[in-house]
């Protein structure tokens, strides 16, 4: 069964060089792409080597196999630790298939102790499996054939849908509720208009000559009306005989009729 | 309240296979027969016959529709047949397929579910993390509680939606994982 072993082996996994043409890595970065993991890479090679998955060439098979670990590094692909463990296994086996048999046990039958056994037992396992992968691309593929009815527009996908006028109705009135204090609070802020906060502003220039207009804007309540009171100012600055003085830097500022 | 008078007990054979018809149609997700029989207020043997029947029928006009049977349910979808056609008219292409990995992961799991991840590592020989993170994404796997054995690893099943996807009326329906050992066993 097994053929005697080459013993023309050695593996370095810090000396990795590129030792694969250019030619031929491209041919085979393709494939590397394909491999689901070292099982599937480990059935290639052996279907590549037209071997007996029952007896598989050790030798030849890890040779093969380190060979594309080497050439997956050359070509920057991160070898998975996966795909280590398994050269590991690999090399195990090779070794273990190198010691001479025990002549009791070859008497007694010689696939009992085939180191190969578990592996072989791994790759069927797995090569089920990949068939199976394989019967689940068809049936989706098929499935991809095959189109339903789009969604419809139902109570329970558009729940509005469900509401009569007097659902509405009363949902309007707690809403109206909801911002009754709001809307009044609306009707307050109408307090002054830019119109009214000029008139107001030129009225108390001519009453008093100048005016602070940190006092001025001190007096305001909201930020609506700071800001309708500063407007009015620049405007009163534009329209009127009016000047502003700011006797220092950052100190308040007068605005006084000239 | 209107239950009993709503129903019809006295619905004849034909107009039962019309309703059944109708509520296929309507529903989202395959309908099926039980729930049917409750909307129906029928037999479920009843239901099951009008699917039949329903099914018969469009073979026999050979409609551009089917009734399939997906998922535990029922479901009316267009032939395979017409997929050009139809891709045509929507304007869609054939969805992005899964990888190589993560098929392989897939068949794992709806063989050996519940399975943990250690398991699926087991079988593939290679680490399936980024595969299952894509299955879960993808719906067609779901977390099925915790192995309670060391680490308590979390175990993993198909989900609906892969019967759905996968066009399957239930897991039964896989083919049996030792058929494919004939395929194994012939890679000589």
């Amino acid at each position: 069964m097994s053929q005697p072993e080459p013993e023309t082996y050695s593996f370095d996994f810090h000396k990795e060089t590129a030792e694969i043409t250019v030619k031929s890595s491209d041919e085979l970065s393709i494939k590397i792409g394909e491999f689901a993991g070292p099982l599937d890479l480990l059935l290639y090679l052996i279907r590549q080597e037209q071997a007996n998955i029952f007896d598989i060439p050790i030798a030849r098979i890890t040779d093969e196999y380190l060979r594309f670990i080497r050439l997956m590094k050359s070509l920057d692909i991160a070898v998975a630790a996966d795909f280590l463990v398994m050269a590991s296994t690999l090399i195990e086996i090779k070794s273990k298939m190198l010691l001479p048999r025990d002549p009791n046990v070859d008497a007694l039958g010689e696939e009992m102790d085939d180191p190969r056994q578990e592996l072989v037992d791994r790759l069927l396992e797995y090569e089920k499996y990949k068939s199976a992968a394989q019967m689940l691309y068809e049936k989706t593929t098929v499935e991809q054939a095959v189109f339903v009815r789009g969604k419809i527009e139902s109570d329970e996908s558009n729940a509005e849908i469900d509401a009569s006028v007097f659902d509405l109705l009363t949902v309007f009135q707690k809403i109206v509720a909801r911002h009754a204090d709001e809307v009044k609070l609306e009707i307050h802020r109408e307090e002054i208009s830019l119109a009214d906060m000029i008139k107001d502003l030129k009225r108390r220039i001519f009453e008093s000559e100048e005016l602070s207009l940190l006092t001025f804007f001190e007096e305001m309540h909201s930020k609506r009306e700071l800001v309708t009171a500063f407007i009015a100012v620049l405007e009163i600055v534009r329209t009127e005989a009016v000047k502003l003085i700011q006797k220092k830097t950052f100190g308040d500022v007068i605005l006084r009729r000239i | 309240m209107s239950e009993a008078t709503a129903s019809q007990p006295a619905r004849g054979t034909s107009d039962l296979v019309a309703v059944v018809e109708a509520l296929i149609f309507v529903a989202d997700e395959p309908i099926t027969a039980k729930l049917m029989a409750e909307v129906l207020d029928e037999d479920r043997q009843a239901i099951e016959a009008a699917v039949d029947q329903l099914k018969l029928e469009y073979e026999n006009r050979e409609s551009g529709l089917q009734i399939r049977e997906i998922a535990g349910g029922w479901q009316i979808a267009t032939r395979t047949e017409f997929h050009e056609e139809v891709r045509k008219f929507l304007k869609t292409r054939p969805s992005a397929k899964l990888s190589l990995a993560s098929l392989e992961t897939l068949a794992v799991i709806a063989y050996k579910q519940p399975v943990t991840v250690p398991e699926i590592l087991e079988i593939r020989g290679v680490q399936s993390a980024s595969a299952i993170k894509t299955l879960l994404d993808k719906r067609l796997i779901v977390a099925k509680g915790r192995k309670e054995t060391v680490g308590r690893p979390m175990q993993y099943g198909t989900s609906k939606d892969f019967l759905i996807q996968f066009g399957l009326k239930d897991l039964s329906e896989l083919p049996s994982i030792e058929d494919f050992e004939d395929l194994a066993g012939g890679l000589s």
